[in-house]
């Protein structure tokens, strides 16, 4: 494997003109999602999905101001945008739980599903704690976020990177990306911007760190990410050892039941 | 009442994707792989206790059981055509890898169990057949419980512990009510107790997991999926409670074979539909989220 | 800003991540107001007010770049005796004609010397007026007297600067708080931040939109801007400067090589059938002789010679008599006019989409609809090109399919990626841009289309001597590719200009008045020197200094910033050395700096111009402005505007607020439309209660020609919207995601309802008013994958009369829930909201 490459969204300086979502959409050659108003803030596209790899979300967020004559207004004093897109999680479950080996990690260590090998199981759809992968109805495979694993090939950022104007995307070798976040929110803590703070950066969280991490200005949750997501195969072994005692106990209960130590169960015929 | 929880979430969209999987056929599988799984080991002790009918009944159900599955299951694929590029790999950490190999051995074993009582060839290849899987049948009876709860749906992860043995409860009773519906009564007092056994087992294993996962536990009670469960619960108890008195009855057989079935596909539809339901509300992801970052923050 | 120019925000960003504060100026909160330091929610159509405070707010308390302002504007020159303030008229400059509605200039000019500039009194007036005579002075300025009577000690009552102090000394925060809605501690701390941020040290840069300029008022909020920042220093120095963003790409380059009725390449006037017989007529009504304006022979010779080649001589004025004329206003909304009138028969539609874009829709389609004949060029089959099918006339029955006689010709166009050729930005950079792929079918680019049109016209030709014009043209650009495509390159070397050795200049103070050079537009010579397209360049940022002048090409002389001899003190060392842009280097006699000095490289700081100098000779080593006849930043415009020499706060043409300033109004010299196509809803009329502001999303284009087909870009935002705060929409019942209906004297449309707390009711004079938002980018139709009604239909037809530009920023509306009547029913109730 070569370096480990990523993304880093700083959210702090996202202006929500979606350049991410079109040039994602564009290069990767994607459906529409429908044309369907929201009324959900600018946003129109709701989620990612398996026809929209980065999604911008809008949150209108609202402090008490103070007017003259004394009345508050609900004005709203905090528009939060930020560009969501697959994690490309150090243990992705997505990978884990796949049963065609259609996911698999490349190269720079990122996720992606290999869509001649895809057969539409579905699996992976809610085993992402993030509910990023999803099937596309129709097509009838899964499918998500590459990280532009094509132009990363021939040597190009992603194409969401590439079209942000504001650097709000950044792209790049993982470590060094996890080093410049740290640097930039020891800026906005000095700035006094105590709310910022990282989601996903940290290899010791449930999925290992991601591969996609973010700068927020509010809890995860706001922006519709979990707020402590953990890789759903993480209690697997623990789970193999239940079921195994599930069915031994199967096997035990029907050879009790042939035992014949069950008044009135026995066969008709000998009673 | 549970008070509800104070939580906040983006325009109350779900956080995470909620299963794909289609009805009747991704709970009706399950229904069947449990139907199969147990027929199976049915069919194992019944050979060894010399209960040739319920044998030759059992293998025939875990045979149909299991290759019915496995058509649902394909119908299911997005690409269908791609069906075997499930046996393309061995995956430990997928299961839905392991439950393929184990369908497939299942099916393949009882499928020769079957063709062998039914044609009476090769006589030792089928006892052999049907040996091997009085393995793969509980397996295959139990690993489904595994595939949902490998996911991140919080009403099947967090159960994780209880869905074998619910799982389970419902495949005895599966395969009990089949086998004292399909052979004489005279050889059905077998599976007349592996339904009581299955109908007791998926009661308490119910009643124990709703009362461990508390608000997790919600959508296996709300709308739908609650309607579905409590009607499970009622038919399986009802027609585990009526195999037990059916004697010689064969109207209370039959009512209690019926009970026992629908309650068996109640319980799998509502499994997926709780699933579902917990998946589309983001509380269910959030709230224990949360809980558990505050309980981490030191005070 | 976010909004709309997004890649140039990025700017933005960086200069705030480097420290500088941002304040965003916006009725609503915007994608801009999520990254500023501060958002100021103002009234639509109240921002002279909130400018003019500041400038009160600079010279109240001498907080004025003294020492700037005495050398390079003019703050000290003495006005006429015959000026009046509309202090002193009660909203109105002297020389008011209630008749025209227009104003005579002449008492509003600087203290007579004995010799009257020539010129001056000419700028101005009704024929001025009727022409949109204020939109020529892109680049030349109008002419004033080059050396008025002065009072350096600025305390000449009759002195700008005391004229200045007198006419905004009420426009203060209070007014502010009353008018915009914006709290007196707000004020205060933008009033500190730009103060605080312009001087030797630092400066402040002001950045527009057509937020500003879409107003009858449009011309004098960039004025107020202009004269805020002359007090302050931030003209010509790096960091400062007024920027004025564009709505489309290329719009600068489509007034520097203009698509506008009024002017020639290089902000020439076109020429007036009955003012101007022959050139030399010409010259001497366009301009004044000092400054570079002064060779302005030289550039419409030039011009001439590029166009008429060998045919211009000097024995007939260069072909000057070839020249279209104007006879009046042939604006955009006054050619519509004409069109329902039957006096024009034919239109030109070129990537414009005037049923949907342009103001007041209906008047548009009933023009369209009484054409003999209609050419649309468009990338889409857009709505201007199938109103007469599918219009929403048809379905109120005011028109019939079969009763529309304009025979329609639509012409496929080829987009910006399949053609070459260069695009001009707001910074005046010039961008080439190579093609990427053939247009597909019958797609052409619009230099194909009017190179084979005139090819074809030619061929037509009889030797009938009103055809000599179109004879004798130069039109022989090399032919390239499959369907003979005119080089765009050969067209930009021709619009550079060549010597008379036939090589390509490389400087406008090249050309000369003898027919000796010929060149398309003088303000782009140089962009071919040497036989090389400097706007082709594309070296990157880092490999050159931060003025990156290896990137395009700028015009004049790949200058960067205009007039930046004003970022050197009068003796020309820097204002400071964080600031030092250029400065005169004494020992080698010539300006030097960062960028290509905006000044004659050898003329020294201390050069005073003899008696009698004319052209750039005629300024002073110490005056920056080379373009004005005086060398000085106007704080006062002695001519060139049609509504006064200062800024004056109007209400809107519709508002719901009553001008406490003023006994006038709105601006007294406003057009309108006196007609039965264009009627207006009543000021402070109960009936629109609201103000309606259009505007914009970052998702789609303009009237969405080039956005609604597209998918990726539909989705994003497909539906109209108004956006209303949740104390509106309360108060009429308003439902986030369902429908509202908002009427005007002009239509009723209907449009989704988003509810939000980004649009905030303001307290305007002690009362509630309430701002309604709609974006415009729906139509009925034009391959759109979304559709919508019009939102530019609600928008009442009245122009600035400076450069005609319409009111779309403020206006007056109701808002009624649900969705609108349909067919004949919408009707009635408009008939309901006129005559109540």
């Amino acid at each position: 494997m070569t370096e480990r490459m990523g993304f880093f969204t700083d959210t702090s300086v996202c202006i929500g003109c979606k350049a991410c979502e079109v040039a994602c959409k564009e290069w990767n050659q994607l459906p529409d999602d429908g044309f369907v108003f929201e009324a959900t803030s600018y946003d129109n596209t709701g989620q990612l999905g398996a026809s929209t790899w980065r999604h911008v979300a809008f949150i209108e967020q609202t402090r008490t101001v103070r007017m003259k004559e004394d009345e508050g207004d609900s004005g709203v004093d905090r528009w939060l945008m930020s560009s969501d897109v697959c994690k490309h999680c150090t243990h992705a479950a997505c990978l884990d739980v796949c049963p065609t080996g259609a996911l698999f990690r490349t190269e720079f260590g990122t996720v992606v599903v290999q869509e001649d090998i895809c057969n539409g199981c579905g699996y992976c759809v809610p085993a992402c704690p993030f509910g990023v992968i999803d099937r596309r109805e129709g097509d009838g495979r899964a499918w998500k976020c590459t990280m532009c694993y094509d132009r990363q090939r021939g040597g190009l950022e992603p194409a969401c990177a590439k079209a942000c104007p504001t650097d709000s995307i950044q792209f790049g070798p993982l470590d060094e990306l996890r080093e410049r976040a740290e640097d930039r929110l020891e800026r906005l803590h000095a700035d006094g911007r105590s709310e910022a703070r990282l989601y996903g950066e940290s290899p010791d969280d449930g999925v290992g760190g991601a591969g996609a991490f973010f700068l927020l200005l509010d809890e995860p949750e706001v922006y519709g990410l979990p707020p402590d997501p953990v890789v759903t195969t993480r209690d697997l072994p623990s789970m193999w050892r239940w079921a195994g005692a599930a069915a031994l106990s199967v096997a035990g209960a029907v050879a009790v039941a042939f035992a014949g130590g069950f008044a009135g169960f026995r066969d008709g015929g000998r009673r | 009442m549970v008070p509800e929880a104070e939580f906040r979430s983006y325009y109350g969209r779900p956080v995470i994707k909620a299963p794909i999987w289609h009805e009747p056929h991704m709970p009706t599988y399950l229904y069947l792989g449990g139907l199969s799984g147990v027929s199976s080991m049915m069919a194992v002790v019944a050979g060894f206790t010399g209960h040739h009918r319920l044998a030759r009944t059992t293998r025939v159900a875990a045979a149909l059981g299991a290759a019915a599955g496995a058509g649902l299951l394909a119908a299911e694929l997005g690409r269908p055509e791609r069906f075997l590029n499930m046996l393309r790999v061995f995956k430990p950490t997928s299961p839905m890898s392991v439950g393929s190999w184990i369908l497939a051995a299942q099916g393949g074993l009882s499928a020769v169990a079957a063709s062998s009582e039914l044609t009476g060839s090769l006589p030792v290849v089928g006892d052999a057949a049907v040996l091997a899987t009085g393995v793969t049948g509980p397996l295959t009876a139990t690993y489904t419980a595994v595939l949902v709860a490998d996911t991140a749906v919080p009403a099947w992860h967090e159960a994780y512990r209880e869905l074998p043995f619910l799982f389970a409860g419902s495949a005895l009773a599966s395969a009990g009510a089949l086998g004292m519906l399909a052979t004489p009564r005279a050889e059905a007092g077998p599976a007349r107790a592996v339904a009581v056994l299955g109908a007791a087992m998926e009661t308490v294993s119910g009643v124990v997991m709703e009362r461990r996962l508390g608000q997790a536990a919600e959508p296996y009670r709300q709308g739908r999926a609650g309607r579905l469960m409590r009607s499970a619960r009622a038919l399986t108890a009802g027609g585990g409670l009526l195999a037990a008195v059916a004697g010689r009855s064969r109207t209370v057989t039959a009512l209690s074979g019926l009970a026992l079935t629908a309650g068996a596909l109640c319980t799998r539809f509502g499994i997926l539909a709780a699933g579902r339901a917990s998946a589309a509300d983001p509380k269910y992801t959030v709230v224990p989220q949360r809980q558990r970052l505050d309980g981490e923050r030191p005070a | 800003m976010a909004e709309c120019h997004p890649v140039g925000f990025q700017w933005v960003v960086e200069a705030r991540a480097r420290g500088a504060k941002v304040f965003h100026v916006d009725p609503r909160f915007t994608r801009t107001s999520a990254l500023a330091d501060r958002h100021l929610p103002i009234r639509a159509g109240s921002d002279i007010v909130l400018l003019g405070a500041l400038i009160n707010h600079v010279l109240a308390n001498e907080l004025d770049f003294r020492e700037y302002v005495l050398a390079y504007t003019n703050a000290a020159a003495l006005v006429s005796e015959d000026f009046r303030d509309t202090e002193d008229l009660d909203g109105l400059f002297s020389g008011f004609d209630p008749e025209t509605r227009t104003y005579d200039p002449s008492s509003w000019s600087y203290e007579s010397t004995g010799e009257q500039a020539p010129g001056e009194t000419l700028e101005g007036g009704l024929h001025h007026a009727k022409a949109a005579g204020a939109d020529r002075y892109g680049s030349g300025g109008a002419a004033a007297h080059p050396s008025p009577p002065k009072d350096p000690t600025l305390r000449h009552p009759r002195c700008v600067y005391q004229i200045l102090r007198r006419h905004f000394a009420r426009y203060t925060p209070e007014l502010v708080e009353r008018l915009c809605g914006i709290p007196p501690e707000d004020f205060a701390e933008l009033a500190d931040a730009i103060t605080a941020n312009s001087g030797r040290e630092r400066t402040t840069a002001w950045v527009y939109s057509v937020g500003w300029t879409q107003h009858t008022v449009g011309a004098q909020y960039i004025r107020t801007a202009a004269i805020l920042q002359l007090l302050l220093g931030n003209m010509g120095r790096p960091g400062g400067g007024i920027l004025a963003l564009r709505g489309h790409a290329s719009i600068q380059g489509s007034t520097d090589i203009p698509t506008l009725f009024n002017i020639l390449p290089g902000y020439l006037a076109m020429p007036h059938a009955h003012r101007h017989e022959n050139l030399d007529d010409y010259l001497e009504r366009e301009g004044g002789e000092t400054g570079f304006w002064g060779n302005r022979r030289s550039y419409l010779v030039s011009l001439l010679k590029a166009w008429w080649g060998e045919a211009a001589t000097e024995e007939n004025d260069f072909c000057f008599g070839h020249l279209p004329r104007l006879t009046g206003d042939h604006g955009h909304y006054t050619t519509v006019m004409g069109q329902i009138d039957g006096t024009v028969k034919g239109y030109f539609v070129v990537g414009e989409n005037p049923a949907v874009g342009s103001s007041g829709g209906r008047a548009q389609r009933l023009g369209l609809a009484n054409l003999d004949w209609l050419v649309v060029r468009d990338l889409t089959l857009v709505e201007t090109a199938t109103f007469w099918k599918d219009g929403p006339e048809l379905e109120t029955g005011e028109m019939r399919t079969e009763d529309i006689a304009t025979e329609v010709f639509f012409l496929p166009a080829a987009s910006h990626v399949e053609k070459e050729g260069t695009f001009t930005n707001t910074q005046r950079l010039l961008q080439w841009r190579e093609k990427a792929l053939d247009p597909v079918g019958d797609c052409r680019s619009d230099l194909w289309f009017y190179y084979h049109l005139g090819r074809l016209l030619r061929e037509r030709l009889t030797g009938d001597e009103i055809d000599r014009p179109l004879r004798e043209l130069t039109w022989d650009y090399p032919e390239e590719g499959e369907h003979r495509d005119p080089s765009a390159a050969a067209v930009l070397r021709e619009i550079n200009g060549v010597g008379p050795d036939g090589r390509a200049l490389s400087s406008s103070t090249q050309l000369r008045p003898d027919g000796s050079t010929a060149c398309g537009c003088w303000i782009y010579c140089g962009v071919y020197a040497g036989e090389v397209n400097h706007a082709a360049r594309r070296r990157p940022g880092r490999e050159q200094t931060p003025v990156a002048p290896e990137w395009g090409w700028a015009w004049p002389a790949n200058r960067r910033i205009l007039y930046n001899r004003a970022s050197a003190d009068p003796e020309g060392r820097p204002w400071s050395e964080r600031k030092a842009y250029v400065w005169w280097d004494a020992e080698r006699g010539e300006w030097t700096g960062h960028d290509v000095p905006d000044f004659e490289r050898n003329k020294p700081p201390d050069y005073v111009p003899p008696e009698g100098a004319r052209a750039e000779a005629a300024l002073a080593g110490t005056d920056p402005f080379i373009m004005q006849s005086d060398g000085k930043g106007w704080l006062y415009v002695p001519a060139g505007l049609a509504d006064g020499p200062l800024p004056a706060h109007y209400e809107p043409h519709e508002s719901p607020v009553r001008n406490p300033l003023y006994g006038r109004q709105s601006n007294p010299a406003r057009r309108i439309y006196a007609r039965r196509e264009s009627p207006y809803n009543p000021p402070g009329s109960p009936r629109f209660p609201y103000v309606l502001t259009t505007y914009r999303l970052t998702e789609h284009h303009t009237a969405g020609a080039m956005s609604r087909p597209l998918a990726y870009l539909a989705e994003l935002q497909p539906e109209l919207f108004c956006e209303v705060s949740p104390e509106l929409a309360a108060e009429l019942g308003l439902v986030n995601g369902g429908w509202a209906t908002i009427v005007t004297s002009r239509t009723v449309i209907e449009a989704r309802v988003l509810v939000t707390g980004r649009v905030r009711p303001l307290r305007i004079q002690g009362r509630t008013v309430h701002q309604v938002g709609l974006p415009y980018h729906w139509g009925w139709g034009g391959g759109g994958l979304v559709t919508g009604d019009v939102t530019n239909d609600l928008l009442p037809l009245v122009l600035d009369p400076n450069v005609y530009i319409q009111e779309s920023k403020a206006v007056t509306c109701d808002v009624r829930p649900g969705r609108r009547p349909r067919g004949r029913a919408a009707l009635d109730l408009l008939e309901v909201y006129r005559h109540d």
